[in-house]
């Protein structure tokens, strides 16, 4: 099997390379069969790349040490689960893992376009077999997963504890699928760039690979934000770290692209700005690549540093440098089909929501990029922190989130003062009531208060427009509330989907606001000693340490405190925190040890409790944080996951009913008796 | 009349040149200096106005210099990266990565009497995410089982 692995990967190189060759030659010289040829090695990569990953996943599994890969990831003793996602725990295997996806996502793009956009085809493929190539080249000789030991070891070493948890298994594949899938609409953007057929056409091809992006990114920072969150025991989700950042970056510039995209199928106004947004998209998921995997800044990541960083550089240097003269040579069939015609309508609302999320992905940018421009300008190395984004970052952050609110209020084009009135007069009110409120309960953080006042906004917008849209439904079609909204979603997606992806923005900004009232103590605890303190909401807690355990675990040593936590008024419930020390099946200590943390979890705060170690036989040394909100950040990102969901769901309408009809019977329905597929979720 | 265009760039600006006064701004008053011990003892030594100024400083811990206090909420240790050694003294959470030969980024003030007064520490493993397999061969007491092992 791992011979066959290692020759697939090497054939599904030389596939890739004789799939970009033939498919560019084929498209510029118009050879229908070169193109076809083109198209079948790709089919043949994604083969060969499957059978690769089979190879190394069954070398996994079956726990063949000989391989250093295996060796350095997993141990005999590790359960079944993380000897699988282990794949893509390591820096060989998750190239491998990209390519795999690389190849999976291309396929698919192939065989949806087998008879659509024909004249786009031959550099689409072109395009993504070159970025497969790239991959599959840097795997097979910068990284590979299937390098030999020279000695067999009795055992891995095992997978680092903290990577032995589940959000752990499925936070990088979601972040992987998010990265690769920019690749499609860039590949689309090229072969547009090249056969000058840049109106609508390529960019509904693209629309839908730009959701899957925007959608599993959305997904795997959320979950990265969580596994930050429960396993490294510092009590936030998000550090500023350069590879947060960097996931950070294609979402901020994935999110512009969904929405400058509207303006150009409404208005064929900002082609090149979207043509940009595109390539700049996949280019800050390379850089993100990049920067996570060569260690050219400093980054608690810290992933090993290897080789294939140069090979990523030169990778993103030629990138830019070709899509720069194709759209320099290109700018004529980029002219705009229209002029903005007020700064009041919906246009120039979302010109400004590209503007701000722009502005944040080059403020982001600018800040994890410092230490390397400041060390090439000044020759010394300055860093910034978590205070440089803050402060940049949160008003920009909440422009962007009171502009959530105003776009769905506008007209395009142009819109009235009485539109404008009626439109704003309840969502207004809603926000300064909200805020107002607040303030009256003793709320007296600026930032907070500004947030939770524009949260307050946006939700009576979102609530106004889902109100007005089934009224609408109702009086025109007699159709009950429930049936009215979910007609009401499932015949507009793109528009009430998009609003639900707004609340959960508004859910996440209410969790961010509530970081301002975070509290920490630090204290020393003996058995059966209390500590008294008070949380957020002024209510009193008492917490009692019922000692210290050491005991033995399948694959680890522990150290355990138990808390009884006890708020004024409420039950008492048990809370606890361990210091692991994870050994390998022969019993040889392996990592360094790692904390485990307690959560008591509430819709109001978490309650968070961190061991940091034993003085002496039982004095446990803790941190105990209050965390108001926490949970609505994972909320958040579910109803935005959900709202993607629903744009991205395939309209059931026409090309259904055709295929019905095709298929030999035809079925008179009214509309109450519609298929519930067609009623959305 | 001024064109809704012209309108909306100027808008776009003031947005733009607002959040590009924060980062300069901002940079100016919270960047930090990343240096190493020896970068840190050349920079002092030409200008004095860097005692007592917040810097990074990224070293490698010299083995067997570790000290902690009883409680295990401050240690004391020396880094280096090779030219020049600087003693650390540092207060706070201790992270679970932190022992002899570890990189380390601390942060934090380096004062006239040479010592670099920590307040925040980060420990990395230069394979914090990997595990050499022959890492701990050479550990006395390795239990080497059966089979053809080395």
């Amino acid at each position: 099997m791992i011979l066959l692995g290692e020759l697939s990967l090497w054939a599904a190189l030389l596939m890739a390379a004789w799939s970009a060759t033939v498919s560019f030659a084929g498209g510029r010289i118009g050879r229908v069969d070169l193109v076809a040829s083109g198209e079948r090695a790709m089919y043949a990569t994604f083969a060969f790349v499957v059978l690769s990953s089979i190879g190394l996943w069954s070398a996994l599994l079956t726990s063949d040490f000989s391989l250093r890969f295996v060796a350095s990831y997993t141990s005999a003793n590790l359960p079944a689960v993380y000897k699988f996602s282990a794949f893509w725990g390591g820096q060989a295997g998750s190239m491998l893992f990209w390519c795999l996806i690389l190849a999976l996502y291309s396929a698919i793009t192939l065989y949806a376009n087998r008879r659509r956009n024909r004249e786009l085809m031959p550099y689409v493929t072109g395009t993504l077999a070159l970025v497969l190539v790239f991959f599959l080249a840097t795997t097979a000789f910068g990284a590979n997963p299937y390098a030999r030991l020279d000695w067999v070891p009795p055992d891995g070493t095992g997978l680092n504890p903290q990577l032995q948890n589940p959000g752990m298994a499925i936070h990088p594949p979601n972040l992987y699928l998010g990265y690769v899938a920019t690749a499609v609409p860039f590949a689309f953007a090229i072969a547009a760039l090249i056969t000058r057929r840049l109106d609508a056409e390529w960019l509904a091809a693209v629309r839908r690979w730009s959701l899957v992006s925007w959608l599993f990114l959305t997904i795997g920072i959320t979950l990265g934000m969580w596994w930050a969150y429960v396993e490294l025991g510092w009590g936030g989700y998000w550090a500023w770290d350069p590879v947060e950042n960097a996931s950070l970056l294609p979402w901020l510039t994935g999110t512009a692209f969904l929405h400058s995209i509207m303006i150009q199928e409404k208005r064929g106004m900002l082609r090149k700005w979207n043509v940009t947004l595109v390539v700049a998209t996949f280019l800050l998921s390379i850089l993100g690549t990049f920067i996570t995997r060569s260690g050219v800044i400093e980054s608690v990541h810290s992933f090993a540093q290897s080789p294939i960083g140069n090979w990523f550089a030169g990778f993103l240097v030629t990138s830019i440098v070709a899509t720069g003269i194709l759209v320099a040579t290109r700018l004529k069939d980029l002219e705009a089909r229209a002029e903005l015609e007020s700064m009041v309508s919906r246009e120039a609302a979302f010109l400004y929501n590209n503007v701000v999320l722009v502005g944040i992905a080059f403020s982001v940018l600018w800040g994890t990029l410092f230490p390397i421009i400041s060390e090439a300008v000044r020759g010394s190395k300055i860093t910034v922190g978590p205070p440089f984004f803050n402060t940049v970052n949160i008003p920009l952050g909440l422009l962007l989130l009171g502009l959530t609110g105003v776009g769905p209020l506008i007209a395009w084009r142009r819109a009235s003062v009485a539109n404008l009135k009626r439109q704003f007069a309840a969502p207004v009110a809603g926000g300064l009531g909200l805020g107002a409120a607040l303030f009256a309960l003793g709320m007296r953080d600026g930032y907070a208060l500004v947030s939770y006042t524009l949260a307050g906004f946006v939700t009576t917008t979102i609530g106004q427009e889902f109100v007005k849209g089934v009224g609408a439904r109702r009086r025109m079609h007699g159709e009950s509330m429930p049936v009215a909204l979910m007609r009401l979603v499932g015949r507009n997606r793109r528009r009430y989907g998009g609003y639900i992806v707004h609340f959960g923005i508004v859910v996440l900004f209410a969790a961010f606001a509530g970081l301002a009232f975070k509290k920490e103590y630090d204290l020393s605890l003996t058995p059966g000693a209390s500590f008294t303190a008070l949380d957020p909401y002024n209510r009193t807690w008492t917490f009692t340490s019922q000692g210290v355990s050491r005991y033995e675990e399948l694959n680890r040593q522990v150290t355990a405190v138990i808390l009884e936590a006890k708020r004024a008024g409420a039950p008492p419930t048990l809370i606890k925190s361990e210091k692991r020390q994870h050994v390998d099946s022969q019993g040889n200590p392996s990592f360094e040890p790692s904390t485990e943390v307690g959560i008591l979890e509430s819709l109001r705060q978490d309650v968070y409790l961190v061991l940091h170690g034993v003085t002496g036989e039982e004095t446990a040394e803790i941190r105990i944080t209050f965390n108001p909100l926490v949970w609505w950040v994972w909320y958040g990102g579910i109803i935005m996951a959900i709202g993607g969901l629903i744009v991205m769901w395939p309209q059931a309408t026409r090309a259904g009913s055709k295929r019905r009809a095709e298929g030999g019977y035809v079925v008179v329905m009214q509309p109450s008796e519609r298929p519930p597929v067609e009623a959305g979720v | 009349m001024v064109r809704a265009r012209t309108k909306f760039i100027i808008g776009g600006v003031l947005v733009l040149g607002t959040a590009g006064y924060l980062m300069a701004s901002s940079i100016g008053e919270t960047g930090m200096y990343y240096l190493t011990p020896g970068e840190l003892t050349a920079k002092v030594q030409g200008d004095s106005t860097f005692y007592d100024t917040g810097v990074k400083m990224g070293a490698r811990v010299v083995p067997g210099t570790i000290e902690r206090e009883p409680g295990g909420r401050a240690v004391s240790f020396r880094v280096t990266d090779g030219s020049q050694t600087i003693p650390v003294t540092y207060r706070g959470v201790i992270p679970d990565t932190f022992t002899d030969s570890v990189d380390v980024v601390v942060e934090g003030r380096y004062n006239k009497n040479g010592q670099f007064v920590a307040t925040t520490l980060l420990a990395k493993c230069a394979s914090r995410y990997e595990n050499a397999p022959d890492k701990y061969q050479a550990t006395p007491g390795y239990k080497a089982a059966k089979g053809p092992a080395a």
